[in-house]
């Protein structure tokens, strides 16, 4: 607030003005920009999205109401730059994204840690019995027990495990986790051998009826070396 | 986060009066009957900091003495974060006033007796209780630390001598009752004077205890803990006309209790989904209607408001009433969303509209008119260009609250650079005073303020970029019955009154 008597300059305010309109293009809120330059004004504001949902999400006990709005302000920035091309996982201006691409790689372990553990909160608190799992190092598979996966969607923001969150776009944020892992033939045999017979050993006994193939594949994904296979379907 | 553990002395600094003192009439008076809204006509009657690592004055002897240490209160480096006021509420009488603050704590002030002998203090507000109502506490199977900050206070109606609040955190509901103890019991058969056991064998006569006088004594106890019935955080409390129940809601989910138990509540309106992907929406407010006991409104972060009626159903998930505004396709942003997140929600006090606040706009409703508002008041449209900073810093998330006057005629709320504003519902004037210790001299006349939006700007009004959104209006409170408000502006509790002529 300027002190009383203090007369702002009229060169002062022809620059201030000057410079809110330079920055006018930054404004989506601004008429005009809705139509000149929406991919440049939404990249923009879709790096700062994502850093506020990532902060959001740090938090031990995220604000539920600061992240819903920003991931739905996400959803509209998305919808908005879908016409031009696949999302890029770099978005420009090359500046900010690299920024934000750095920020992600680094923090990318102690995210999906909390981001677990978030989850588990929102998911579970109601007593569900699923067991702990950690996204680190498993990536989305976790163990089959229990019925539904955890639910990531809107909140998840690994993807694949390979690090990196924009890979399959904003539409992997938000689509269910694919269930037909738990229905593959990776597992299928397992449970086969608990097939009611004179053996009622536990599931290692079982084992060995695995193809090596597949439990190296299995490992694979489980140290996260291999990209997980999914379908990117529309977004939710 | 530190424990504040120092001791809490709180200091009144009652501006001296300048000219004869106008009681307020007894009724409402609406701003419009009177000197109006757009003429300053309200007045700086108290303005009541509350300061830590204070020097030990107590409040008794500021009365006696008047002392005010100015060069203490002129420093604002002595109040620390956990002195910002959170919440604001007059009791149903007006006679109290009790505020909440970050670190837990509570604070009463007491309405100065009318007295012959000093008339012109009447209308002042002074310490009557301080109590610490919730502590920081651990989670420790989430492994996360709950904030102690009171999010909410609400009185029940007096119904006996004592005094009963409902204050809650993120997590915690607590029923504090506030008594008042005059008289001690003196005479003590087993029991010498200072609490002793006296040894059987020296008692040789029996005596009657008898109640004597003693200096008041205002204590607080907590009488009921309502707890671990929210995942989530906690944004509102409302007591329902029976007296009997209240309900409290969080992000996802609204509980029904019982004042008597605290062990279970009823869960009425869960919007939590199956799949939390799915989540798109919270409850943002909840308030039950003032008169109706099956009746309560919620709103929520996409701006609308939902009226349940608990007949219906014991789960309220579906509606009786949907309040939505269409959305303006010339206004339409990337920020829709956000500003229409509706931050508060409050029945009029005759139950026939609902107020509702969001970023930008102060809306009433209808009860009876569910596609649109009856009045839209807009508060700071001049931000609305700015949404894209103000959403870089996270200002586009405040919270603002709202409120009614005692005849639901003039409607005020808070807004940045210490200004808040009221509108007149029946003459539509509007005004925006400041809260702010440089511009209030003892008793005079609030100066209205303006912003100016573009152009040329003239003197005494105020720019748009000089605004200083780091001083915010969030909890006002307007006495029930007299235009009596009370604005908390982060540490410091200002009380306005209406000067009447």
């Amino acid at each position: 607030m300027l002190s009383k008597g203090l007369k702002r300059k009229r060169e002062e305010e022809e620059e201030k003005a000057a410079l809110a309109v330079d920055a006018w293009w930054l404004d989506p809120g601004h008429p005009d920009v809705a139509q000149a330059a929406p991919a440049v004004a939404s990249s923009s504001l879709f790096d700062l999205s994502v850093l506020k949902l990532h902060h959001s999400l740090r938090q031990s006990e995220p604000d539920l109401r600061h992240l819903v709005l920003v991931v739905n302000t996400l959803r509209r920035i998305q919808a908005s730059m879908a016409p031009a091309a696949a999302l890029p996982p770099v978005p420009s201006p090359p500046a900010a994204a690299g920024a934000a691409d750095s920020l992600l790689a680094s923090s990318d372990a102690a995210l999906s840690a909390s981001m677990a553990s978030l989850l588990e909160d929102l998911s579970h608190i109601e007593g569900l019995s699923q067991a702990p799992q950690p996204l680190a190092d498993e990536g989305p598979l976790g163990r089959p027990t229990g019925g539904a996966p955890p639910s990531l969607g809107a909140l998840d923001l690994l993807g694949p495990a390979t690090g990196c969150l924009l890979d399959d776009g904003l539409e992997g944020l938000f689509e269910d986790i694919d269930t037909s892992m738990y229905d593959s033939e990776l597992w299928a045999p397992a449970s086969e051998g608990f097939k009611p017979g004179p053996v009622e050993g536990p599931g290692k006994e079982e084992a060995p009826e695995l193809d090596e193939a597949e439990l190296d594949y299995l490992m694979d994904v489980l140290v996260g070396k291999q990209a997980l296979e999914r379908p990117p379907g529309p977004g939710r | 986060m530190v424990l504040q553990s120092s001791k809490r002395h709180y200091r009144v600094w009652n501006h001296r009066r300048l000219g004869p003192w106008c009681s307020p009439t007894g009724s409402p008076a609406p701003l419009s009957c009177e000197t109006g809204c757009g003429e300053g006509s309200w007045i700086l009657v108290c303005r009541l900091l509350v300061p830590t690592q204070v020097s030990l004055l107590s409040m008794e002897e500021d009365i006696d003495t008047r002392k005010i240490n100015n060069s203490f209160l002129r420093d604002h480096s002595y109040a620390t974060e956990a002195d910002i006021i959170s919440t604001v509420e007059f009791n149903h009488t007006g006679e109290l006033l009790a505020t909440g603050d970050k670190g837990g704590r509570v604070v009463i002030f007491q309405r100065e007796q009318e007295s012959k002998n000093q008339i012109h203090r009447r209308g002042e507000y002074n310490v009557y209780s301080t109590f610490q109502s919730h502590e920081p506490e651990f989670d420790y199977l989430k492994s996360l630390e709950i904030e102690e900050k009171i999010n909410k206070i609400r009185w029940l109606p007096q119904q006996n001598a004592a005094y009963f609040l409902l204050s809650t955190n993120d997590k915690t509901v607590k029923l504090w009752k506030v008594s008042e103890r005059d008289k001690r019991p003196e005479g003590y058969n087993l029991k010498d004077e200072e609490g002793r056991l006296r040894d059987p064998s020296t008692i040789t006569t029996l005596r009657v205890p008898v109640l004597r006088p003693m200096d008041l004594m205002v204590e607080a106890t907590p009488r009921r803990v309502f707890a671990n019935a929210h995942t989530y955080h906690i944004n509102s409390i409302s007591v329902n006309s029976d007296y009997e129940t209240y309900m409290s809601a969080d992000d996802l989910r609204i509980n029904l209790w019982n004042f008597e138990i605290t062990n279970q509540s009823f869960n009425i309106v869960d919007i939590k989904p199956a799949n939390m992907e799915e989540l798109t929406e919270v409850i943002t407010a909840a308030e039950f209607h003032p008169h109706h006991c099956n009746t309560f409104v919620y709103s929520s972060s996409k701006g609308t408001i939902r009226l349940c009626d608990m007949r219906a159903s014991a789960l309220c998930d579906r509606h009786t009433k949907f309040f939505e505004e269409p959305e303006d396709p010339s206004n339409r942003s990337f920020f829709s969303e956000i500003i229409s997140s509706i931050s508060d929600v409050k029945f009029s006090h005759s139950g026939r509209y609902i107020m509702t606040r969001d970023y930008l706009t102060v809306k009433v409703w209808d009860l009876n008119m569910e596609n649109r508002p009856i009045e839209t008041y807009q508060v700071h449209d001049y931000l609305r260009s700015k949404l894209c900073s103000l959403y870089e810093n996270d200002c586009i998330f405040d919270k603002f609250e709202c409120v009614w006057n005692g005849s639901d005629s003039v409607i005020m709320t808070g807004s940045y650079n210490n200004f808040f504003r009221m509108f007149d519902r029946n003459t539509k004037r509007d005004v925006t005073l400041e809260a702010s210790r440089e511009n209030s001299k003892p008793r005079a006349i609030l100066k209205p303020r303006k912003v100016c939006v573009g152009g040329k700007r003239r003197k005494d009004e105020i720019s748009v970029d000089s605004l200083d959104f780091s001083k915010k209006i969030l909890h006002t409170a307007w006495h029930p019955s007299e235009n009596i408000i009370a604005v908390a502006a982060t540490n410091n509790l200002y009380i306005f009154q209406d000067k009447v002529n």
